[in-house]
């Protein structure tokens, strides 16, 4: 465990730093702020899922002086790229260039009032040379990146094994749906840059996106993050597409534009989880004994590159369950295809890959007349076991102690009070690891820094992003013990480019622990200092990764990740079997993420993560046709509203992990990863109907019972 | 919205000469479908003018008339009225069901049976309700049995400038029971949605058509007292597609299933 | 029009069809009142009107003429202190990213006052109309429950 000061507020839920804002409405999110000459952008985008642009006509009957016009042509001297991981996907389509996805955007329009916006948008004809494009990832012939896990045999395993269970899961889209739509003001400043403000999570993705595609440097290139409704992922890369377009706007329009999506845009364009097909093989003795599992996955990335990569990394290093296995192969894949790039949403592939593995308990038990209980009693990963990568897991294992707590707390089952409505239960076991995946964190190198005025306030310089998990509060809450001072005298500075170090994104559950971490350093330094010298002072810390950690990039072994957040779901449903419907009335989840900074926040992060992943399993379902998603508005994209939520009860297992602050772990995508298993075991307890994807809507839970 | 006003009219009447003077004008209510329609710039044809009924007191209330024979419901009532309405709730509790059903609190506090038949969305919740009752739209003109009004996809019997005043429901002790199978359990439209009444047979069932219908031969049946082959020729009476909320195959399974239910709930007489 | 917004009497000109969520964040400036969608669906635009929660995406302007109507920023006692159900709000939880609250809380402002002592269902029931991405609503229902009578 760091070394602390006396916790005075750590392990307490004190007040949220802009509780008070929030709920007054003073609270400023992007399209609340007032900033005068501002004209109104817009994104044309395409109407085909694949093509060539052949060309962009402007209607000369209309009158286009009061309309500022970006194409692909106004882009020079900066580059015509969204930068991320591979130089794939373009800022603007150029004429004579290819479409590659419905939605894609294709020039860019700025007008002094909607009114003529809207008036202008209509006037623009685009044509195109329509391809045949590849919708289904069984067709895809491209591929972004393969992975290969390999431990022990597998061949040799299942050769040895009394029983091989072989099943196949889909999962699909699902939608962030922040409550917040994606925007970014945009305006020239003073350096000869653009100062972009916006709702997002990841300033300096932003940042470094901005200088490669408006030729900016450093200091001409400055991103503000407006207080945010919402991100889970859905802003951590997509923002950089919003402040590109924003900023081409501003700067060729010589004033601020705001450039703000509404509903329908925002769900027919942006990034949604990568759907996909896992294939799972698992070899076992007929004692239960767990021999091998082979694990075959396959995303589908969408038109562009994005993130993928590293969602197919997590996916597959999560493959095999929080078991021990002395044989697993895991062989993953992300392919293209021609509909709008997945990327980031909470999780990041574990939920897609634990789907599978959670199931696959079931099937096996099923199969070996065995509970699925006992199955994972037997397999779970302990203190000194070893993970697929061959990671030798030393401390802060809670696979056990979170199934007893889960356990423990489940209410009693009730009977059902309807003859065609039966009620039943599931479980699920899971894992994830907290930070960036083997050296991530370190190629990062976040920073951080704390500065005590004259006056003997502290400031917290962070990039590190709030968008409702609590950042600035427990960021303050650490600080202030660390330096041994009350809570009232440490604030947390604007998320702001030209003000605070690059701490890395806000994502990844690596908030509290990694850049908690560093701040716990610095204050820690900065208290010291203070006994020594006078204010004003600055302490800055950088991540060093520690050298318990070893990571193959080449091989895809050793230490994935440096700890891992547990925990354990049960769902109660009930199924109506006349309509098919399937109700989750009751969601358990124990969950250890080490320390709970903040025990009310935790529990909110798991809650609302239980509830996303209960959206994912039931409702949240994405219809395509022709490459566009059928499901682009809230009437027909359909998250639980208060309603269809379950009675959420949460159990904060702590068990510390000495390398996090105070022993804190990740929290905030573990509740992802168990509900939707939990619910599809539930159902098969309630039916006898297996289902093998998600979501499970009542149309396929109705023609599953009765097929079965 | 550019280029659209707002009418304010005095009363009915004024309403009335209002609409007749600007046909392209809409009459908006509570505007919960209209107001979505408008932003999203996808009124056929694009309307001049909003012509605004939400504020007549002569289109809202709840009181019996023709001597106590028959409830009438004021056009723009909410559905808040309506649910919280002891005389609804006596006399047409499964129309205080469906309005339970509809969205949620913002929703049923602007939403009104006007709305409901004017939308003529093959989704309407309240409308097999309205059948099942034999409810009738009173209109500025004249009264149209509500069997009557629905003509096509989203179309109606109203004439130009004809504005509905009220709906009006006999009393006659029937026992209609309703049921909506929703997208999920708030907010919600419908993948099927029913009201059925044993005695006179009625079988209303909304979603699975361009227009909500009456299952005729599902009715045929019910009146013989054959429950077993009212459920079987419903699945015939309907003409269900597939779209973004569901699929015919469901719809029809569902009708069915659900009008079991619904028939064996019900007590015979 | 003329209307009363939070207690005080305003007179503004504007087309009568005009959404309300429009005329107030963007005519008279009170942006506490959110766009989630436009379509009536999420609720991050409720206000109340003569006491009703109602999604103002959904009511034209000319609508609210002589009409009494209550935003996040009408929500406070006079005095800059917090009414119960808000400090209720932020000592449990029950706003994250803050988004949804400003409507989540006017819908359960007026859930009360029509239903002092409501169940946990009637509570989910009268805030049915407000979505929430990031909270799982546990904590909201609980908060609400909290300012029971």
């Amino acid at each position: 465990m760091r070394d602390s000061a006396a916790t005075a507020t750590v392990g307490r839920s004190v007040p949220r730093r802009e509780g008070a804002d929030k709920v007054t409405g003073r609270a400023r999110y992007t399209d609340d702020l007032v900033v005068p000459g501002a004209w109104y952008g817009k994104t044309i985008r395409s109407t085909v899922a694949r093509g060539t642009l052949r060309s962009i006509t402007l209607d000369p009957a209309f009158d286009w002086s009061r309309v500022v016009v970006v194409t692909a042509d106004d882009i020079a001297p900066g580059e015509n790229v969204v930068q991320l991981i591979r130089d794939d996907q373009p800022a603007l389509a150029r004429v004579g260039g290819e479409i590659r996805h419905h939605a894609e955007p294709i020039l860019l329009l700025a007008a002094p009032d909607k009114a003529t916006l809207e008036e202008a948008a209509l006037r623009v004809r685009i044509a195109y040379a329509p391809l045949e494009p590849v919708l289904e990832l069984e067709r895809a012939t491209e591929t972004y990146s393969t992975i290969e896990v390999v431990k022990g045999d597998v061949d040799a395993a299942f050769r040895a094994a009394d029983l091989i269970v072989e099943r196949t899961f889909r999962v699909g889209l699902q939608e962030q749906l922040y409550i917040e739509p994606q925007g970014a003001i945009a305006q020239p400043n003073d350096r000869g840059g653009i100062t972009v403000i916006g709702s997002l999570q990841c300033p300096y993705y932003v940042h470094r996106a901005l200088k490669r595609a408006l030729a900016l440097n450093d200091e001409q290139a400055v991103v503000i993050q407006a207080e945010t409704g919402g991100g889970f992922g859905g802003k951590e890369e997509y923002p950089s597409v919003v402040a590109i377009h924003a900023a081409l706007l501003a700067r060729k329009a010589g004033r601020p534009v705001r450039l703000i999506y509404d509903r329908h845009e925002d769900l027919a364009a942006t990034t949604k989880r990568h759907p996909g097909v896992i294939t799972h093989r698992t070899g076992v003795r007929r004692d239960g004994t767990l021999l091998a599992q082979d694990v075959e996955i396959v995303l589908d990335g969408g038109a562009y590159c994005t993130l993928t990569p590293v969602v197919l990394s997590r996916a597959a290093i999560h493959a095999a369950g929080p078991y021990a296995c002395p044989n697993v192969r895991i062989r993953a894949r992300a392919v293209a295809t021609h509909t709008p790039p997945n990327g980031a949403f909470r999780g990041f592939g574990a939920p897609q890959s634990l789907f599978a593995a959670e199931l696959m308990v079931e099937h096996v038990a099923e199969r070996l007349g065995k509970p699925s209980l006992d199955l994972r009693r037997k397999w779970m990963l302990r203190v000194g076991d070893s993970t697929a990568t061959g990671q030798v897991l030393t401390e802060s294992v809670s696979a056990e102690l979170v199934l007893d707590a889960a356990l423990k707390a489940a209410p009693p089952i009730r009977p059902s009070a309807h003859p065609s409505v039966r009620r039943g239960r599931g479980l699920s076991l899971v894992f994830h690891g907290s930070g960036f995946t083997g050296s991530g964190e370190k190629k990062l190198s976040g920073k951080v820094a704390v500065a005590c005025t004259k006056s003997g306030a502290f400031t917290i310089l962070t990039a590190s992003t709030e968008i409702g998990q609590g950042t600035k509060t427990i960021f303050s809450q650490i600080a202030a013990d660390a330096l041994g001072v009350p809570l009232d005298q440490v604030t947390v500075g604007a998320q702001d480019t030209s003000l605070v170090p690059d701490s890395g994104p806000t994502v990844a559950s690596r908030t509290a622990m990694i850049v908690g971490g560093l701040i716990h350093d610095a204050a820690t330094a900065l208290r010291a200092r203070l006994e020594r010298e006078p204010p004003p002072l600055r302490v800055e810390r950088t991540y060093v990764q520690p050298d318990t950690v070893h990571w193959d990039d080449e091989t895809y072994r050793g230490d994935a990740y440096p700890v891992y957040g547990w925990a354990c779901t049960i769902a109660d449903v009930d199924v109506d079997t006349a309509t098919g419907e399937v109700r989750v009335t009751d969601v358990v989840t124990a969950v250890d993420c080490g320390k709970a900074i903040h025990p009310v926040m935790a529990e909110g992060q798991i809650e609302g993560g239980a509830l996303q992943a209960v959206g994912w399993a039931t409702i949240e379902e994405i219809k395509m046709k022709d490459g566009r998603y059928l499901n682009d508005r809230l009437a027909t994209y359909l998250i639980p509203t208060a309603l269809d939520a379950p009675r959420l009860k949460t159990i904060l297992v702590e068990n510390p992990y000495s390398g996090g602050p105070f022993g804190a772990k990740g929290i905030g995508e573990l509740p992802m990863d168990g509900p939707a298993p939990a619910i599809i075991a539930a159902i098969h307890d309630a039916t006898g109907a297996w289902l093998d994807e998600v979501p499970a809507t009542p149309e396929k839970v109705l023609t599953a019972c009765a097929s079965s | 919205m550019p280029g659209v006003t707002y009418l304010r009219p005095r009363d009915v009447a004024d309403a009335v000469r209002l609409y007749g003077e600007q046909l392209a004008c809409r009459p908006i209510a509570g505007g919960t479908d209209i107001m979505v329609m408008l932003h999203a710039g996808v009124l056929q044809p694009a309307p001049s003018a909003l012509l605004d009924l939400w504020h007549l007191g002569e289109l809202k209330g709840i009181r019996r008339v023709n001597g106590g024979e028959a409830l009438e419901i004021g056009a723009a009532e909410p559905y808040t009225g309506i649910i919280r309405s002891a005389l609804v709730r006596e006399h047409l509790p499964a129309l205080v069901a469906a309005a339970q059903t509809i969205g949620a609190a913002q929703i049923q506090n602007r939403g009104t049976l006007g709305g409901n038949l004017a939308n003529a969305s093959p989704a309407g919740d309240t409308l097999p309700v309205l059948l099942a009752y034999d409810a009738m739209a009173v209109t500025d003109r004249r009264t149209i049995p509500v069997g009557e009004f629905f003509t096509g996809y989203r179309k109606t019997a109203l004439g130009a400038g004809e504005l509905i005043v009220a709906v009006r429901f006999p009393l006659d002790g029937r026992t209609v029971r309703f049921r909506k199978v929703g997208t999920r359990a708030a907010q919600a439209i419908s993948k099927v949605v029913l009201a059925v009444s044993r005695a006179p047979a009625r079988i209303a069932v909304g979603s699975v058509a361009e227009v909500p219908l009456r299952a005729r031969g599902a009715e045929a049946a019910l009146a013989r007292g054959d429950v077993g082959g009212a459920v079987a020729a419903v699945a015939a009476d309907i003409r269900p597609i597939d779209d973004v909320r569901s699929t015919a195959a469901y719809r029809r399974a569902v009708a069915q299933n659900v009008l079991r239910d619904l028939l064996d709930a019900s007590p015979r007489r | 029009m003329r209307f009363v917004l939070n207690g005080r009497s305003v007179s503004v000109a504007a087309p009568g069809s005009r959404r309300l969520l429009d005329l107030l964040r963007e005519d008279l400036g009170f942006t506490g009142t959110k766009e989630g969608c436009g379509e009536g669906e999420c609720g991050a635009c409720s206000v109340l009107i003569d006491g009703q929660v109602v999604n103002s995406c959904l009511v034209a302007a000319g609508q609210v003429e002589g009409c009494d109507v209550v935003t996040i920023e009408g929500l406070a006692p006079p005095g800059g202190t917090l009414s119960p159900l808000q400090q209720a709000f932020i000592e449990r939880g029950a706003a994250q990213c803050g988004i949804c609250t400003p409507g989540m809380l006017l819908a359960a402002h007026a859930l009360l006052r029509d239903n002092p002592r409501p169940s946990a269902a009637e509570v989910r029931v009268g805030l049915a109309g407000n979505l929430c991405r990031c909270t799982g609503y546990t904590k909201i229902i609980e908060a609400v429950l909290a300012c029971r009578a």
